[in-house]
């Protein structure tokens, strides 16, 4: 390897540490407008009337365009096309937008905002999930499966109860993960304009540039080629703008409407009511172990709290169930969901997308199994991960684990077989692991076409470019693009452009999100680079009259045994063989072996995977907790910029501590006889509570190699799964610390300080969720699992019977 | 949050001039850094038609023997102050808003409430609430008073040290006790006159003093509870910040500690005393309840460090650097 898996600054460093990048909002087009959205102040409500008389006739204003003006909806997925870009009668949310007002800058158009009188018929609220079970109507959607619940899922993968019955040891547990948010820097912001010919052009922060280009033109009903979607670098993602956004519909249409550009930029608060972040979810485990500590099946019943739309929450909901067997070797699995609406903002994708939460459930009770079966608890995860090659119980299909190496190697650096439980009192050492997807299998929408395509473009002077739709949203997709390209074809990163997310000029790419650019737009990128280099070799070849494949592609030059040329010079010689180059590159996963519904979620060409060890310190007179320490290793295939993928993983540290011990997006009903608000408990930086660097802790990272035959030279996924360990294995410390257990994030003071107040008076030291509500789960699909006779479908309730049978 | 709205803006060189102005425009407001009241202004809070900046004003930047309001925090940290005034100083906010913040516009903060310290769009769609534009407290319905919090980290500091302030108007000033400038309410908090300037503190000496900040976060924060505690000739002083709408001398603590020797048992008396007039409400960061448990703990660590133990492993802990 030339360029990767050596330290680099990124292709894209300079521009953004000295300020040059620019975001969406630094784009000022001349005789730009700009817009504000007016929102609902009702958390749930008819709109019985809206007087935009006032807003029109203040000076200065343009444009006021209300929910009558977008008849179509959107929703990214195809089964939830539940938004309207301004809500025509229904509101649902504090913050779900109702009118837009078009004026000659912010403030006039605030100030217009203000004057429009909106009349609502307030309708019944329902703040949480066990609400929304208890009151189907008034419903929030019409279009929900039962009353207020959005989604209900059931599978079963073997026979689970059979499963626990002949377990040595049944551990049942409840855990609860609070709803939080993913914290861009960079506020949402768009830009759009219309060209000479009426065309449009749309400048957004999204990490989705492609799904907006499909849902503009379903909402504006303009020709899809009349549209261009181009995805301004974004200032942090973490799945906050993976969704198509009501703004990015509305300036749209507003541009078209004024024939001048048009711009809107959200406030810190409006984020907040956007949102599509972490959905709290309710938990309960059932996980049978033999006494030697091998599972024999789980069964994981989930119920999840939306918000008001549906979002992503389909695949959120299959993604709180669907890669809780790739970790460990789980013979059987039984998984429930439910998801609900409620009046607040949708909840949708942020880092690690559904699976941070029963992740967090699983470590903690396999913490509590290994102390039952006096196991130390990184030998009992090591005696249980899943094999490499293997299908899972739900038919997965895994590659490349990595995960022993990772548990030894943290067990090592942190010495724990010399501290855990040695620590003494108020000090712990706490262990966790996870697993993540390196890109959906499936696309959004159903398709059979590439999920990622890049095209290059060599010239004679030496140059290459190279478009892809892929989405730069601060991770480095652009250095990844760049450094594959170069390894390829022996030049220096640096002398590649990249050109990237616009819909209009490269060539699509599905999104910035289920941590799938490395693997796909990486692997689309080698075969294009390939193609590239094959024409290069067979000119080069006939001048230095060797075989092509003899030729090394390295350090700018195309050599062979001492003569060479340098790369331009290669590039000349195909240029003038084979007239104009250019190589188009796609790529689309592996199809999975499941073959029942609901198995399109969890497929990935490969999986990633992490263990990391938390060392805290808790206070026992206050509950007060400090992390002076994590380890953390990380399975990522292959490293191609080691700076990079460092980032992510201490980045990944950062949200994942700081999820664990403060972020909550919390709401608050006011007493209602006096009000009906609902409304976000804290929309500001301030008091929205993240870590700061002064509570982070030093963090030690080690990245381990094996790399994957799916993955571009190997790499896997970096961006999302080391979170996933880190909020469990800072439960676990604290259990080590003080022997309470806090089965539910944020782990705060004060519920340390209460379970420790439980043990001093001799009850169970545990704070956490005490009942799980009745939920109408359906009865589930069957499918038997690889090794019990299965295909990879359903069966029928009857068949799995037989089964059995024949499986005896 | 909002764009500003507009407003005229005036920067005298005097205290003088300052105070003519003042008492010339109805709708006027002192700025100093900015740094709380700008925010207040986007969101609504206030929108007062003229601000008039102290910060060309020399004279508010004395640093010896008297503290001019409109010394930075930073320059606060960094002079010969008390050590309590120091520690409080630096754990406001952050480096950034230290720079611009000020003395003085510390002592006067606008105090907080999670109902209050909202953008406008947000207290709208829980119709206001009594310390602006509403006419319920949504933290005790039943309250006639505005409970919001006071939150400034020197007040408390500088009441254990029994400092003093001078206010200036155009019709005289006049010196007070730093206790007379507060009032507990959450809305009418100041007992400065509207015309009035704070223009000076007068620290008195004393032989040792210590600020415990309360806060989730190693940075940024707000206090949840602030313990002071200051020992000069005339005794201990103890002072809470945070827990009510103003900061406050613990009479009780301290009438206890007169003429006693701080040994531990003196110490968790007197803890105890300080943390039964600790009475935060629901309207701020973290839990009410163990907000109210940890006081006499943040006590403790006061006293002790008072006394003269090495507290810094515990400061490290807390406040997640020394200070």
């Amino acid at each position: 390897m030339k360029v990767l898996g050596k330290p680099r600054r990124r292709v894209d460093g300079r521009a953004k540490v000295t300020g040059q990048t620019r975001f969406a909002d630094d784009i000022a087009l001349p005789r730009m407008l700009h817009m504000k959205l007016l929102r609902s102040p009702q958390p749930h409500a008819l709109i019985e009337s809206i007087d935009i008389a006032k807003a029109k006739a203040h000076p200065g204003v343009h444009l006021v365009l209300t929910g009558q003006d977008f008849p179509v909806t959107f929703g990214i997925l195809p089964v939830s096309q539940d938004e309207y870009p301004l809500a025509p009668q229904h509101v649902r949310y504090v913050g779900d937008p109702v009118a837009a007002v078009v004026a000659r800058d912010e403030q006039t158009a605030a100030e217009a905002c203000d004057l429009m009188e909106v009349k609502y018929r307030p309708l019944q609220t329902i703040s949480d999930p066990v609400e929304a079970l208890q009151n189907p109507e008034p419903r929030i959607h019409a279009y929900s499966e039962l009353g207020n619940i959005h989604r209900l899922q059931a599978f079963e993968f073997g026979d689970v109860d059979e499963a626990l019955e002949r377990a040595d040891h049944v551990f049942e547990d409840l855990f609860f993960y609070e709803g939080n948010t993913h914290l861009p820097i960079e506020q949402h912001a768009s830009v759009a304009a219309v060209d000479g010919e009426g065309k449009l052009t749309l400048w957004s922060s999204t990490q989705v540039p492609h799904y907006v280009h499909r849902s503009l033109a379903r909402v504006l009903q303009l020709p899809a080629s009349h549209i261009r979607v181009i995805a301004t670098p974004n200032g942090g993602g973490f799945g906050g703008k993976c969704d198509v956004c009501n703004h990015e519909m509305v300036v749209g249409k507003a541009a078209i409407l004024l024939g001048r550009p048009v711009k809107i930029c959200l406030n810190r608060e409006e984020v907040f009511y956007m949102h599509r972040g972490r959905h709290p979810v309710l938990m309960k485990f059932r996980t049978g172990v033999t006494k030697d500590g091998k599972l024999t099946g789980m069964h994981l019943q989930t119920l999840i709290d939306g918000g008001g739309y549906g979002s992503y929450g389909t695949a959120s909901t299959f993604y709180t169930g669907a890669l809780q067997t790739v970790t460990y070797e789980v013979p059987r699995y039984k998984f429930e969901a439910a998801r609900v609406f409620t009046n607040k903002p949708p909840c949708g994708p942020k880092r690690g997308h559904g699976t941070p939460q029963p992740r967090f459930g699983q470590e903690v009770q396999l913490d509590k199994i290994a102390e039952k079966l006096a196991i130390d608890p990184a030998e009992l995860r090591l005696n249980m991960v899943a094999k490499p090659n293997s299908l899972t119980a739900n038919w997965l299909k895994i590659g490349s684990i990595g995960l022993e190496q990772c548990i030894r190697t943290v067990v090592e650096r942190s010495a724990w077989k010399s501290r855990f439980r040695k620590l003494g009192p108020g000090r712990g050492l706490g262990l966790a692991c996870g697993s993540y997807l390196c890109g959906a299998g499936l696309p959004i929408y159903f398709n059979k076409m590439p999920q990622s395509g890049v095209q290059l473009l060599v010239d004679r002077s030496g140059q290459v470019t190279a478009f892809c739709g892929a989405t730069e949203i601060g991770q480095g997709s652009d250095d990844v693009l760049a450094a594959i390209i170069a390894e390829v074809l022996g030049i220096d990163p640096f002398d590649i452009r990249c050109v990237t997310g616009d819909t209009g000029i490269t060539p699509v790419d599905l999104g910035s999100y289920s941590s799938r650019v490395t693997v796909m737009m990486g692997n689309a990128a080698i075969d294009a680079s390939n193609k590239i280099k094959n024409l290069i070799a067979q000119a080069t070849a006939e001048q230095l009259e060797v075989a092509p494949d003899k030729l090394v592609f390295a350090n700018g030059r195309v050599a062979f045994d001492g003569r060479s040329v340098t790369f331009a010079e290669a590039v000349s010689f195909a240029e003038e063989k084979f007239g104009t180059l250019g190589a188009l590159g796609s790529y689309k996963p592996p199809r999975a072996p499941g073959r029942y519904k609901g198995a399109g979620v969890g497929p990935s060409p490969a999986y990633s995977y992490t263990a990391c060890v938390v060392e805290a310190e808790v206070d026992p007179a206050t509950g007060w907790i400090t992390v002076p320490k994590i380890w953390i290793a990380h399975d990522i295939g292959r490293t191609i910029n080691p700076v990079l993928a460092r980032g992510q993983v201490e980045g990944s540290v950062y949200m994942g501590l700081s999820e664990a011990l403060m972020e909550e997006q919390v709401f608050r009903r006011l007493p209602p006889k006096l009000s009906r608000a609902l409304v976000h408990k804290i929309p500001s930086l301030l008091e929205y509570k993240s870590l700061t660097s002064l509570d982070m802790p030093e963090v030690d990272t080690v990245l381990i190699e094996d790399p994957d035959p799916n993955c571009p030279f190997g790499a896997k996924e970096v961006g999302q799964g080391p979170l996933l360990p880190v909020m469990p294995a800072v439960a676990n410390a604290i259990y080590d610390a003080v022997g309470v257990r806090i089965d539910e994030l944020p782990i705060t003071p004060d519920k340390v300080l209460r379970a420790l107040e439980l043990k001093a008076a001799g009850k169970t030291p545990r704070v956490g969720p005490t009942s799980f509500p009745a939920v109408p789960y359906p009865e589930p699909v069957i499918v038997p699992p690889p090794w019990e006779g299965g295909d990879g479908n359903a069966v029928k309730g009857h068949e799995r019977t037989k089964l059995k049978v024949s499986a005896a | 949050m909002m764009r500003l709205p507009w407003f005229q803006y005036r920067a005298p060189q005097s205290v003088a001039e300052a105070a003519r102005i003042l008492a010339g425009e109805g709708d006027a407001m002192l700025i100093a850094g900015g740094t709380d009241l700008l925010p207040n202004m986007k969101r609504r809070q206030m929108a007062p038609k003229m601000l008039v900046s102290l910060s060309s004003i020399d004279a508010l930047k004395r640093n010896g023997s008297v503290y001019g309001a409109g010394l930075t925090l930073t320059q606060v940290v960094n002079s010969n102050a008390p050590k309590a005034l120091r520690q409080a100083a630096h754990q406001v906010a952050t480096v950034h808003l230290r720079n611009m913040g000020t003395l003085g516009g510390n002592l006067c903060l606008d105090t907080r409430c999670n109902y209050y310290n909202q953008n406008y769009e947000w207290r709208k769609a829980i119709d206001f609430c009594l310390k602006k534009d509403g006419d319920v407290c949504w933290v005790a319905t039943a309250s006639k008073r505005c409970v919001a919090a006071s939150s400034t980290d020197c007040a408390p500091a500088l009441l254990a040290l029994g400092a003093r302030v001078h206010l200036v108007s155009s019709s005289g000033e006049r010196e007070i006790g730093l206790e007379e400038l507060y009032n507990n309410d959450g809305m009418d908090y100041l007992k400065r006159r509207p015309d009035e300037i704070l223009t000076e503190v007068l620290i008195p000496p004393s032989l040792a003093s210590t600020y415990w900040k309360l806060r989730r976060r190693g940075a940024f924060d707000f206090p949840v509870l602030g313990v002071a505690a200051a020992a000069s000739p005339q005794g201990v002083r103890i002072a809470l910040g945070a827990v009510a709408s103003r900061p406050f001398l613990v009479h009780k603590a301290n009438d206890f500690l007169e003429g006693k020797e701080l040994t531990d048992e003196v110490i968790d008396e007197a803890a105890k005393l300080v943390a039964s007039r600790a009475k935060p409400m629901d309207n701020a960061d973290l839990d009410l309840y163990w907000r109210k448990d940890v006081a006499v703990e943040l006590a403790r660590y006061a006293l002790r460090e008072l006394r003269g133990d090495d507290m810094r492993e515990t400061r490290l802990r807390i406040a997640r650097q020394l200070v």
